[in-house]
C-alpha cells in the first residue's frame, strides 16, 4: 500500500457513504460531517471519494477538495494499519517528544506523514492529546503510551509487528 | 419535567454528593444517611484513562464482588486535577486519596480498606497526604489543593458526568430554573455585566457586553455557540470541564439563549477529544429526556436545543469568525470584523460565542449573585482562572485560582516547584499567541492586564513551565513552526510573515544568525501585529517578541558567540569526553549508533566530532558524568 496505489473502494463502502450523504444533505453545513464519516468508512479521502461526495451533495468538487485539504485530520493518502501519532504539543515538546518522533522515524525508516511499504505503520504528529501529565506521549491507534524515553520505542513497535502482517 | 420534580431529584442526590465535598466527621454522619457505607471515586478523564483508569474501575468492581461488598458506590468522575499522579482514586467519607493505582493496588485497597472495619492503606496514598508523623492530611488541605478555589471546576471530579441526576444534585440546572422563574432577559444580562466576567478563551472581552449586543440585534433567529475547540497545545481546561461536568455548559447556553432571545445552540468541539464528545452527546440526550433542553423547558414556554459540531484539526478555528465559517461547513477562514458576530454571525444571524470555561462560570454567578463573583479576584479581572499546568513542574495538572494569584504561588506552592533540582527559567502562558514570563517577574499577579503589561497574555489557560534546560530561541521557533503550519493563508501578513519569521529563527538556531536579523525580526513582527486579519496572525509574533524582551542575551549568544547556553540547538555545540572523569568503561562506545567513540578499555575515550550525530545517547549512558556538551 503506497501513495500511488489505486483506489479499491467496495460497493458496500459506497452504499454506506451514500446513506450518510442522504441523511445529512438537508442539514446546513453538513460537508465536514460527511467528510468525517467518509474518512471513517474508507480510512482516507482519495479523489474518487471526494467526487462521490461532491455529486451526492450537489456541490463542486473544488469545494470538497478545499475543505478536505484545509483541516489536518483529513488525509488524502492511505494510512497504515497501525497509526502512530506522536504528540508535539508544548508540554510534550519541552519534555523531549521531538526525540521520540526521531526515534520512531529511525526505527521505521520513514518520515512523519508517511506510511511504511508493507502498510503496517504510518506516522503523524499531533497537537496535544490532553494527556500532559504523562508527557511525552504517543498514541498507536487508540492506545496512549506515556512517560516515554527513546529507548522504549523499539519494544513498543515490536508489540504491533508480531500479531499480523 | 416540573420544578417540583427537579426538586425531588435534588433532594434524592443531595447527601450523596455532599459526602464528597466535606471531610471527616461531618462526612461520616452524612454517609450514614445515604445508604452507602463508602463511595469510591475514580477519575475517568483523558489523563487518567490514558494511564489505564478503566482497568482500575474494572478491578474495583470485580474485587468488591469477590469480597461480597454491596454497600459501596463506585463513581466514574471527571478530572481531579492532579493528572501527574493518575490514575487517581478517592475513598469517601475519609477522603483517602490513592494515586498511581494499578489493578494490583486496587485489590490491596479493597481487601484492607474497603472491607468492613478496614484501615486506609497508607503506602498507596498520594504521599503529599501523609504527614511526617504518619497522620493523614485531607487532600483539600495539601499544598496543591489548598490555594485553589474551584468555581468553574466545582463539579469536576465530584460527580458522575454521565448521570444527569448527579449533575442536578450537585446544583446544575438550578440557575436555569431560577432564570426562567424569576428573572427577565434584561435581569440576566445586567447580572452578567455586573459580575465583570471576562471571556476565558483568551481575549478577555466582557461576557455581559457580548450578550447585551446580541440581545439588541434585531432578528427572530439568533444563535448561541460554545467554543470547545481548545487549540493551544498543552491546554486542557475546557476538555476537563466537558468531561467532568458537561451539563454546566448546556445549562449556561440555555440561560444565554433565554437572555438574548435564541432557541438554538451549537457546540464546536475538537474531534481529538473523543471522551468529551461522547459525554456531551450523552448529556444532551439526557437533558432532552428530562425536558431541560427542547420545547417548553420547565413549563416556561422557552424552547432551546443544542447541536454538536466536530472540528477537524485547525487551530485558526478557535477564532470566532473562523469557527462560525467552519460550522457552516467551509474552510475555517476568518473574515474581517465588523460586522461583529453579535450583529451578523453564524449563517448571517446574530450570534454569541463563549468558550467552555466562560460558560462554566454562569451558573455560580446567577446562583450567588454578581456581587459575590466580583468580590473574587482583582478589580478588572473578577473570578478565578483555570490553568493547565505542564512542562517542567512536579504537579502537572489542572489548577483553578483566584485572579491575582502570583506566578510564584502557582509554581512553588501549588505546582510543587521544578523537579530534579533545576532552576525555574520562565512560564509560558497563552500558547502560540502568548509569551514568556521570566523568573524576575515571578511575583506578577496573574490577571488579564498584568500579563499584557509584561508582554504575555492570559490566553485560554495553558501554562508551561520552562527550566534552565530550555532554549528560549528554540521555544520561539517551536511556536512559529506551529503558527506557520496553522496559518490559514487568507491574509498575506500572516501567511508570509510567519514563514519569514520562522526562517530567521531557524537561521539563528543553526548558528548562521547575523546581528541585523534581530532588527528584521522586530520590524516584521510589528507589521504582522498591525496588519494581520485575525488574532492568529496578530499574536503569532508574541512568543518571539516576549523572549526577545527578556532573553535577548540568549539570542545574542546564538548570533555572536555561536553558542546555545541551554545546550539544545544541535548546530551550536559538540560533545566531548573529559579525560579526568572517564574510567574507560566502554559503555558510551558500545551505545554510540555511529561508532564515533573510540578508546581502549580502562583508558579515557575520545569522540570523533566529525562522525558524531549529537544524539545524546552517550551522555544518557555515562555513569561518571564524563561527557559534556559545549
Amino acid at each position: 500500500m503506497n501513495k500511488n496505489s489505486a483506489f479499491h473502494g467496495t460497493a458496500e463502502q459506497k452504499a454506506r457513504l451514500m446513506a450518510v450523504i442522504e441523511e445529512s444533505r438537508s442539514t446546513p453545513g453538513c460537508l465536514m460531517h460527511v467528510l468525517q464519516e467518509a474518512q471513517g468508512i474508507y480510512g482516507y479521502l482519495p479523489i474518487e471519494v471526494q467526487t462521490i461526495i461532491a455529486e451526492g451533495l450537489e456541490i463542486s468538487l473544488s469545494e470538497v477538495y478545499g475543505v478536505a485539504t484545509f483541516y489536518s485530520q483529513f488525509s488524502l493518502n492511505p494510512k497504515g494499519k497501525h497509526r502512530i501519532s506522536v504528540c508535539l504539543g508544548t508540554a510534550c515538546y519541552v519534555k523531549g517528544s521531538d526525540k521520540i518522533l526521531a526515534e520512531v522515524e529511525k526505527q521505521l525508516g520513514i518520515k512523519c506523514g508517511e506510511c511504511t511499504e508493507d502498510g503496517l505503520f504510518s506516522i503523524d504528529s499531533c497537537r496535544c492529546v490532553g494527556a500532559c501529565g504523562l508527557a511525552p506521549v504517543m498514541m498507536i491507534d487508540e492506545e496512549v503510551y506515556g512517560r516515554l524515553k527513546p529507548e522504549m520505542v523499539k519494544d513498543i513497535l515490536n508489540k504491533y509487528r508480531g500479531d499480523n502482517k | 419535567m416540573t420544578n417540583a420534580e427537579l426538586d425531588a431529584i435534588r433532594e434524592k442526590k443531595k447527601d450523596l454528593i455532599r459526602v464528597r465535598r466535606v471531610i471527616r466527621e461531618e462526612g461520616e454522619k452524612l454517609a450514614a444517611k445515604t445508604g452507602y457505607r463508602k463511595q469510591v471515586l475514580v477519575c475517568g478523564g483523558t489523563g487518567c484513562t490514558s494511564s489505564h483508569s478503566m482497568q482500575v474501575i474494572a478491578q474495583l468492581e470485580q474485587s468488591l464482588k469477590e469480597l461480597n461488598i454491596d454497600d459501596i458506590l463506585v463513581v466514574k468522575t471527571g478530572c481531579f486535577g492532579l493528572c501527574a499522579l493518575g490514575p487517581i482514586m478517592i475513598v469517601y467519607p475519609e477522603g483517602a486519596f490513592y494515586a498511581q493505582m494499578t489493578p494490583e493496588h486496587v485489590r490491596t485497597v479493597a481487601e484492607k480498606h474497603l472491607v468492613k472495619g478496614g484501615e486506609i492503606v497508607k503506602e498507596l496514598l498520594y504521599q503529599g497526604t501523609v504527614s511526617a508523623d504518619g497522620s493523614i492530611i485531607p487532600f483539600a488541605e495539601t499544598p496543591f489543593y489548598k490555594k485553589q478555589m474551584r468555581i468553574a471546576l466545582r463539579n469536576c471530579g465530584v460527580i458522575a458526568p454521565e448521570d444527569i441526576e448527579e449533575a442536578i444534585g450537585a446544583g446544575d440546572y438550578a440557575a436555569l430554573e431560577k432564570v426562567l422563574k424569576e428573572m427577565t432577559p434584561d435581569d440576566v444580562i445586567n447580572e452578567m455585566l455586573a459580575s465583570g466576567l471576562r471571556g476565558r478563551g483568551g481575549a478577555g472581552f466582557p461576557t455581559g457586553r457580548k450578550w447585551a449586543f446580541a440581545k439588541a440585534s434585531q432578528g427572530n433567529i439568533k444563535y448561541v455557540c460554545c467554543n470547545a475547540d481548545e487549540g493551544d497545545p498543552g491546554a486542557f481546561m475546557d476538555r476537563s470541564v466537558l468531561e467532568g461536568d458537561p451539563h454546566c455548559v448546556l445549562e449556561a447556553m440555555a440561560i444565554a439563549g433565554y437572555a438574548i432571545g435564541s432557541n438554538h445552540g451549537f457546540i464546536y468541539v475538537r474531534a481529538e477529544y473523543p471522551v468529551a464528545v461522547q459525554r456531551l452527546k450523552i448529556a444532551i440526550q439526557q437533558a432532552r429526556e428530562y425536558g431541560l433542553l427542547g420545547k417548553n423547558i420547565l413549563g416556561s414556554g422557552f424552547d432551546f436545543d443544542i447541536e454538536i459540531r466536530l472540528g477537524a484539526g485547525a487551530f485558526v478555528c478557535g477564532e470566532e469568525t473562523a469557527l462560525m465559517t467552519s460550522i457552516e461547513g467551509h474552510r475555517g477562514e476568518p473574515r474581517p470584523r465588523p460586522p461583529f458576530p453579535a450583529v451578523k454571525g453564524l449563517f448571517g444571524k446574530p450570534t454569541i460565542l463563549n468558550n467552555v470555561e466562560t460558560w462554566a462560570n454562569v451558573n455560580p454567578i446567577i446562583m450567588n449573585g454578581a456581587a459575590w463573583f466580583s468580590s473574587i479576584g482583582t478589580p478588572t479581572s473578577s473570578g478565578t482562572k483555570v490553568f493547565a499546568l505542564g512542562g517542567k513542574i512536579t504537579n502537572v495538572g489542572l489548577v483553578e485560582v483566584p485572579m491575582g494569584t502570583t506566578l510564584r504561588e502557582i509554581v512553588e506552592e501549588i505546582g510543587g516547584g521544578i523537579p530534579n533540582g533545576k532552576k525555574f527559567k520562565a512560564a509560558q502562558t497563552g500558547g502560540p499567541s502568548g509569551g514568556c514570563i521570566p523568573a524576575e517577574c515571578i511575583d506578577t499577579p496573574i490577571d488579564y492586564d498584568s500579563l499584557l503589561a509584561i508582554g504575555s497574555m492570559m490566553g485560554s489557560g495553558g501554562m508551561i513551565i520552562l527550566d534552565e534546560d530550555t532554549c528560549m530561541v528554540d521555544i520561539s521557533k517551536f511556536y512559529l513552526e506551529f503558527t506557520a503550519d496553522e496559518s490559514c493563508g487568507k491574509c498575506t501578513p500572516c501567511r508570509i510573515g510567519t514563514k519569514r519569521l520562522l526562517q530567521l529563527l531557524t537561521k539563528i538556531t543553526e548558528g548562521k544568525g547575523e546581528p541585523e536579523d534581530l532588527v528584521k525580526i522586530d520590524e516584521l513582527a510589528n507589521h504582522m501585529k498591525q496588519s494581520s486579519l485575525c488574532a492568529l496572525g496578530q499574536s503569532a509574533p508574541n512568543p518571539v517578541l516576549s523572549t526577545l524582551r527578556y532573553f535577548k542575551k540568549e539570542y545574542e549568544a546564538h548570533i555572536v558567540d555561536k553558542i546555545c547556553p541551554a545546550g539544545v540547538c544541535k548546530a551550536l555545540f559538540t560533545y566531548h569526553i573529559i579525560p579526568d572523569k572517564c574510567k574507560g568503561c566502554t559503555l558510551c562506545a558500545r551505545n554510540c549508533p555511529v561508532k564515533a567513540i573510540s578508546g581502549e578499555v580502562k583508558k579515557p575515550h575520545v569522540i570523533d566530532t566529525s562522525k558524531c550525530v549529537k544524539c545524546g545517547l552517550c551522555i544518557a549512558n555515562c555513569k561518571f558524568g564524563a561527557i559534556e556538551r559545549k
